[in-house]
């Protein structure tokens, strides 16, 4: 059980859209987090390293940040099942990327910018997140 | 320049993800468990980023060009294929078992849970996999 949050949600998921708008005002680009995690890795062809890895740096510090000024630890529950967490990395990373897209570069960006191609991948993300769980929870009852 | 905003946007967005709820796995699983421990807060942060970016993004259009790069580089593609549906299909799945997607999972990394630092790298895996093989089949 997690406590419904929808001030904090709807706050934080405006920062996130925040984020999203400056990066193309400024800089011309859209945040996708696949693609900028994909670009991370060889063969590099523009000279964008070094903005993708101060992106994910930021990401990465973001939790450390908001602990330390507001004093309480982040919550976070991650399932200690090792081997399930392997196979769920490699088809969030083959699939995003195969699909051109993960839940900012099309769920946020793409739907933003009225996307057809985003609003279809968005449908079906949802749909197979959705059954997923339903299957894992309550039909093998993981 | 350049590198201290992208700092700036990849901290603002992970603060966001944080702030949001969207860093805890167990919130998203909660939010896809539609017939079980339903949450929906995850609906207020899309709604909420959606609707902001949508503003940002029609403010924008009015500029010839970004601010501190030469053009914009917008996907223009518009075609439905194969790839966008077992693509995203398949990140469904690994969202829906994980309840990480590759944003949460990068402001996870340096709370150090085991599970995350195995899903990391295999997501890393993951995507390399997939773009050599969109490379030899392109």
């Amino acid at each position: 059980m997690t406590e419904f949050t929808p001030i904090a949600s709807l706050v934080g998921g405006m920062l996130i859209g925040l984020s999203a708008a400056l990066l193309v005002l400024l800089e011309g680009r859209i945040a996708g987090i696949s693609g900028i995690a994909v670009r991370l890795l060889p063969p590099w062809r523009d000279g964008l390293f070094a903005q993708r890895l101060a992106f994910v740096a930021g990401l990465v510090a973001a939790p450390l940040l908001v602990s330390a000024v507001t004093g309480t630890p982040v919550v976070q529950t991650v399932s200690a099942d090792l081997a399930l967490m392997a196979v769920a990395g490699l088809l969030v990373g083959c699939g995003s990327v195969w699909g051109g897209g993960c839940t900012s570069g099309h769920g946020v960006c793409g739907m933003a910018r009225l996307s057809p191609r985003s609003a279809v991948a968005t449908l079906v993300f949802m749909s197979t997140g959705f059954l997923t769980v339903l299957v894992m929870r309550h039909v093998l009852g993981g | 320049m350049s590198i201290l905003v992208n700092l700036a946007l990849g901290l603002l967005f992970g603060i966001g993800l944080v702030v949001s709820g969207m860093s805890n796995p167990a919130k998203v699983l909660n939010f896809l468990d539609l017939f079980g421990t339903f949450d929906p807060s995850l609906a207020f942060v899309m709604g909420g980023a959606v609707i902001v970016a949508f503003i940002g993004f029609r403010l924008t259009r009015m500029r010839a060009a970004p601010l501190l790069a030469p053009a914009f580089q917008l996907p223009t593609r518009r075609d439905i294929d194969s790839r966008l549906i077992v693509g995203p299909a398949l990140f469904g799945i690994g969202w829906g078992l994980g309840g990480f997607c590759p944003g949460p999972a990068f402001t996870a990394l340096g709370l150090g849970a085991a599970g995350t630092l195995v899903f990391v790298p295999a997501m890393l895996a993951g995507m390399w996999a997939a773009r050599m093989l969109a490379e030899r089949t392109a």
